[in-house]
Parts: structure tokens; C-alpha cells; sequence
């Protein structure tokens, strides 16, 4: 996994909340291998086109000043609902490092850190103020920088708060299982004697 | 002495392998159950050219993507059936255990694994499937987890987790009559939010608890990442043990009674601290449905809808009018008065012989104004409906009897509600779309589905099961 440091890059302006999984990828389109062009092409789906497959004009993923952003900004409860990993995929795919929200669905934080994308948890009053920004608005880039868990949008800085081990993760970019591996030893004795003490625990079949 | 300790602190430590420096903990799992959805884990353990950790703990399932309507012709398509036959050749490859299609036990995951006695309390078990958090009602540290994570657990057997932040919600008092666990987790997510249970884990208590079925337990828990929560358990009582007596993989005999003793153990001392406790009076739980596009937006049936131009939080009355919209709904209209084109009785929340008896009371004898799909949650459950008659009460009032998957619910496997339509649904999520493009979702429990099925409309049970063994 590639380290994130910090992140320069347009916002794109999302201003609702609790956008599911379901909306950041449709069910529908995770029977389609990702190895074939991506999921980015399926990211919130539904909300940039119609059902004719036509862009709908007054999305903001759709308006040419947020075009190639890496960073999404919204309200709280981003990625609640469906365990879904294709949705991170989506987000990935489509170019995003970062998303900036007051709280996100605590399984898609977990995914998006396993893929090196950035849950960024801002106060709600600070992502309306970034919804607001005239530098997101403009579509100027913004600086995410992980190390000191700061926003930069033109003269306004925010701070954001993300736990401990994943911000370690992302800026070493860690392979869990290999750390996982190194500890096989403990894993096989805690394994044996848990199992031993208590045989119930195994499947009777 | 040693500090008091909460149920779900006793299942953690007794699965902690280590900890990390940084406050990581690598967890033991006992079970993990993998479905169709699951292709993207063992993806990456083909990319690492690995194998899989421990085959006897992991359990799969055909349920998402499978056909419920004429199986003998098989998926709805290719690329469906393509999703079906790789959990096959996943699972086979690396000798899984697997209830395929054909299995006379397939059912969806977390319908099925308890009834097969393979969810035991004091287990701690994973799924790449966000409604795992079910699993917790039978007294297991049960949880959703994502692609990455099954990957790991595959190769590992363990997991990396950060202790929850632990919430009690105490449900005191008694339900009223014809009111369920459906009600009430309705009316508990509305109260404390989508996101209000986020980064805890839930441990359910009280009077009305205690009084739940376990069939009832696995409603509740089922619903709670609704409310944010990856987990939640309801420590295990007597009739947690009843309910796993006898059950396929559970243990036997001498071994069960003595694994029944230690579960009865599992119990949150008195002194222990939550960081949160929410008390809910279930005297104010009324038989209840959503009216938007979360499952927070729910309200008793004899309310009427909120006006978002009198809700002085703009970001609230942004959220209201985009669900009205969506919905197609008026400010204020009588939650009785909106109008239901079909019915869909499933899903992994309400699919159970329970779910279903509770549906056929209202319907015997009836004939439902619209149509509807009834899927059983498992082949097993529905064997056990035929025998109970319960399939002719569903087909004599008009009902389509189906076999089990997760059907209408995802409509992965191609079981949709109409774009425009209005569906009320005994599932879990009501997101835009989630049943088809531009599907319309109200959920709601069993018997208020089956009381929307008779008139056409979103109604209060109550009346319909006057004089009617409940
Ligand atoms: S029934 Fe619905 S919620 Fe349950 S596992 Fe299947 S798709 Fe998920």
C-alpha cells in the first residue's frame, strides 16, 4: 500500500447526510469483476445519471470545477449501511484519497483504511464551513495533510481526527497480514489451548 | 477485586491474542461465515497464491445472489449465476463447508447459522456481511466486516480490532399487545439516529428483553447497525439454551451442559460502566413503519409526517424534504394514509417461522388487496411452514410463496420492486433504491406488512387480529 502524507487535490462538495454504501455503489453493478476498468465508473451511481445512463446536470460530481477531485466532502454518516468493500473500490478507483465527513459507517472506515483512502472526521460546524469554502466552491485544490490531521482550504484550517493505529497504517502504508504473519507462534499457542479448555467451541461436525 | 466487567468485555478478552503498541488487539475467531459476496476476500488470497487458515471454522452460504422463484430453472441470468457457482469453486478449492443451492439447509446466513446451532454464545464470529451484528441475540460477539478483513481472516483465522466503546440500552417494562421487536428497534433507531450507536457496541437489557423470543432477540440485533452499532448482544438465558438444544453443529450431551453452564456465566456484573446507557419505556413502543429514505425515518402508525418547513435545523429540513421528494410524499400526510402497491415478508430481520406465524395470523381467511412475496429465511423454515400450513394461508389470500434468499431485500438475484413502486418490506434498509431502481421502501414488521397487504395502505394491525390468537 502506497504511504499517504498529505494530499493536495479539488474537493468535491457533497453536502447530505448518511450517504449509504448502497448509494456509493448499487448492488447491481458489484456482479462485474473490478479487474475490468474499475468501479470508479459506478461511484454514487445513481445520483450522476439518470435512468437513461445521462448525466444529470445539477450534480456535483457532474460540474466541471469538481471534475478529478480527490476529495469528498459531506455531511455525517458517510458509508453507513451495506459492509460492501466495492464501495471504497468506487471511490478509490475514481481517483479519491480522502473523504471529509463528521462521522462515517464504522465498517466503510475500516475498509477505506485497508485501501489507503483517508475517513477524515471533521465537528459537523467544520465541514459546513468546508461545504462552504470559497476554495472548494472555486474548485482550487485543498491540502490534507495526515501527519498533523489538518485541512488547508484557502485561509481556513480545520482539524480532523482520526484513531491512532489507522493513521500509522496509512502513513507507513502496513500490510496487515504480513504483521499478522510475524505472529503466527502466538496465534497457533493461543489457538491450541483456548480450544482445549474449551472444546465446545469447535463445530460438532 | 477484579473490576467489574460488561458482556462484551468478558467475549473480548477471553478471544485476545495480543496487543499492539498502539492499542490494536488481534482477536481469535471462532466461526466465519463467507457468501456469494465474499468472491473479493478469497481474490486476494488467490492473489497471494495463500490458502485458508482454519477450513473447519469457516461456514459458506448461497443467499444473496440466489434464485427464490423456480430454482429448478435456475439463476435469473449468467452473470448471477456466475456469482453463485464462484462461492462453489472458492469454497470447494480451499474445503470450506458450504450450503449451496441445492442444500436442503441454504437459507440466508444469518438465518440458517443459528438454526444449524453453529452460533453459540461466548463465540466470536465474523462475516463480510454488515447484518452479522444478528448473531450477537444469541449471546456471540458477532460483527460485520469488510472485503479487506475476510481476506485476513481467511488467511489468519484472526482480526485486528480496536475495543468498542460500550452503550447499554435498557428496554424497561413490557411491550403492549401485538407490538414487536420490529417496533421497537424502529423506534429506538428513530430516537437515537443512523448514527447514534456508531463506534459502540450494544449490549441489550430490561424487562422487555428478557421477555423477547430469541427469534425476537435476532430481530432486534439484526437492526442495530441501523443505528450504527457493528455489534450488539443480549447475554444468554435459559431460553437461549433451549433454543440451542438439539440444534446440528451445537454441542451434545454431557458437552452441552456443560458448555450451557459456562454461557449462563456470561453475564455484565452489576457495577460495570457503559459510556453510554439509553432507557426506553416499552410502554411508548407503538406498531410502527418508516416513511423515508433511512431507517431512522420511522414514526408510529398514527402519526402523521413531519413538515420540514416547521423544523428550524436546515440540514434536518434539507434531509426531510429530499425524502419526501424521493418518496413522493406530502408534509403532514397521516402515516395510515400512504398508500402500498406490494408487500415483501423476508429478508434476514423477519423470515423466521415466528415472522411468518405472525404474518399468516392476520392473513387467514383474508385476501390481500395487492400482491406480495413471502421468502422464507431458510429451506428449513419453510419445510416447517408447509407443515404448519402456513404456505396456504399465504397463497389463499393472494401471496406468492417463494423458496429462501435474500430476495427482495438487495434484489441482487433479481427479485425487484418496480421503479415508482411503493413496497412495505419486513427487511432492514430502506435506501434509495435499494429494492430496484427508484423502489420506494417503507419497513415494517411481518404482521404490519401483512395488514398493509389486506387494505392497500400502511394500517395499524391492531384491530385486524381483534379476537385473533396473536
Ligand atoms: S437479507 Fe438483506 S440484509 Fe440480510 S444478508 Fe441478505 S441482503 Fe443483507
Amino acid at each position: 500500500m502506497i504511504p499517504f502524507i498529505t494530499l493536495e487535490a479539488r474537493a468535491c462538495p457533497l453536502p447530505m447526510a448518511n450517504i449509504d454504501t448502497d448509494q456509493v455503489i448499487p448492488a447491481r453493478f458489484m456482479k462485474r469483476p473490478r479487474s475490468e476498468g474499475g468501479y470508479g465508473p459506478y461511484l454514487l451511481h445513481d445520483f450522476r445519471f439518470d435512468t437513461n445512463g445521462v448525466q444529470k446536470p445539477g450534480f456535483a460530481m457532474n460540474d466541471p470545477r469538481y471534475q478529478a477531485a480527490e476529495i469528498f466532502i459531506a455531511r455525517r454518516n458517510f458509508g453507513c449501511g451495506s459492509s460492501r468493500e466495492p464501495a471504497v473500490y468506487a471511490l478509490v478507483d475514481y481517483g479519491v484519497r480522502c473523504v471529509i465527513a463528521p462521522s462515517f459507517g464504522d465498517i466503510f472506515a475500516s475498509n477505506a483504511i485497508r485501501n489507503g483512502l483517508v475517513p477524515a472526521a471533521v465537528s459537523d460546524e467544520d465541514a459546513e464551513l468546508l461545504l462552504q469554502s470559497g476554495s472548494v466552491l472555486a474548485g482550487q485544490p485543498i491540502r490534507v495533510d495526515l501527519a498533523d490531521q489538518k485541512i488547508y482550504a484557502g485561509n481556513l484550517v480545520v482539524d480532523f481526527v482520526i484513531p491512532a493505529q489507522w493513521k500509522a497504517r496509512l502513513l507507513n502504508g502496513w500490510d496487515d497480514i504480513d504483521m499478522t504473519r510475524s505472529y503466527a507462534d502466538r496465534i497457533e499457542t493461543f489457538a491450541t489451548g483456548y480450544q482445549r479448555e474449551n472444546p465446545w467451541v469447535v463445530p460438532r461436525r | 477485586m477484579a473490576k467489574p466487567l460488561t458482556v462484551i468485555d468478558k467475549i473480548w478478552n477471553s478471544h485476545a491474542i495480543l496487543e499492539r503498541e498502539d492499542g490494536d488487539t488481534l482477536l481469535w475467531l471462532d466461526r466465519h461465515y463467507v457468501h456469494e459476496g465474499s468472491n473479493h476476500g478469497f481474490g486476494q488470497v488467490a492473489a497471494r497464491k495463500a490458502t485458508v487458515a482454519r477450513p473447519d471454522l469457516t461456514f459458506g452460504i448461497a443467499d444473496h445472489y440466489v434464485p427464490t422463484r423456480g430454482r429448478e430453472h435456475g439463476a435469473a441470468n449468467a452473470e448471477i449465476r456466475h456469482m453463485i457457482e464462484l462461492l462453489s469453486t472458492n469454497t470447494s478449492q480451499h474445503g470450506v463447508n458450504l450450503f449451496g443451492l441445492d442444500d436442503p439447509r441454504q437459507g440466508i446466513v444469518h438465518v440458517t447459522m443459528p438454526e444449524q446451532g453453529l452460533t453459540l454464545p461466548g463465540l466470536m464470529i465474523v462475516c463480510g456481511d454488515s447484518h452479522t451484528s444478528t448473531h450477537g441475540a444469541l449471546g456471540a460477539y458477532a460483527f460485520g466486516i469488510g472485503a479487506s478483513e475476510v481476506a485476513h481472516v481467511l488467511m489468519t483465522q484472526t482480526i485486528w480490532q480496536k475495543r468498542p466503546k460500550l452503550m447499554r440500552i435498557r428496554i424497561d417494562g413490557r411491550l403492549g399487545p401485538a407490538i414487536n421487536a420490529k417496533d421497537l428497534a424502529l423506534t429506538l433507531i428513530a430516537r437515537i439516529g443512523t448514527g447514534g450507536a456508531t463506534g459502540h457496541a450494544i449490549e441489550y437489557a430490561g424487562e422487555a428483553i428478557r421477555n423477547l423470543t430469541v427469534e425476537g432477540r435476532l430481530t432486534l440485533c439484526n437492526l442495530s447497525i441501523e443505528a450504527g452499532s457493528r455489534l450488539a448482544i443480549i447475554a444468554p438465558d435459559e431460553k437461549t439454551i433451549g433454543y440451542l438444544r438439539g440444534r446440528s453443529y451445537a454441542p451434545e450431551g454431557a458437552q452441552f451442559d456443560r458448555a450451557a453452564e459456562q454461557w449462563l456465566a456470561l453475564k455484565t456484573d452489576p457495577a460495570a460502566v457503559f459510556d453510554r446507557e439509553v432507557v426506553v419505556n416499552a410502554r411508548e413502543i407503538e406498531p410502527s413503519a418508516t416513511w423515508g429514505i433511512s431507517p431512522e425515518q420511522a414514526l408510529p402508525i398514527n402519526a402523521r409526517l413531519p413538515d420540514p418547513d416547521r423544523v428550524p435545523d436546515e440540514n434536518r429540513a434539507q434531509a426531510i424534504r429530499a425524502a419526501l421528494d424521493y418518496m413522493d410524499l406530502k408534509p403532514g400526510m397521516a402515516m395510515n394514509e400512504i398508500p402500498i402497491d406490494r408487500i415483501f415478508i423476508g429478508s434476514c430481520t423477519n423470515s423466521r417461522i415466528e415472522d411468518l406465524r405472525a404474518a399468516a395470523a392476520v392473513l387467514a381467511g383474508r385476501h390481500a388487496a395487492i400482491p406480495g412475496l413471502v421468502s422464507p429465511g431458510s429451506m428449513l423454515v419453510k419445510v416447517q411452514a408447509e407443515q404448519e400450513g402456513l404456505n396456504r394461508i399465504f397463497t389463499q389470500s393472494g401471496l406468492e410463496w417463494s423458496d429462501s434468499g435474500c430476495s427482495m431485500c438487495v434484489g441482487m438475484n433479481g427479485d425487484i420492486v418496480a421503479p415508482g413502486e411503493r413496497c412495505a418490506s419486513t427487511a432492514n434498509r430502506n435506501f434509495k433504491g435499494r429494492q430496484g431502481p427508484g423502489a420506494r421502501t417503507h419497513l415494517v414488521s411481518p404482521a404490519m406488512a401483512a395488514a398493509a397487504a389486506l387494505t392497500g395502505r400502511l394500517t395499524d394491525v391492531r384491530p385486524l387480529l381483534e379476537g385473533r390468537a396473536p
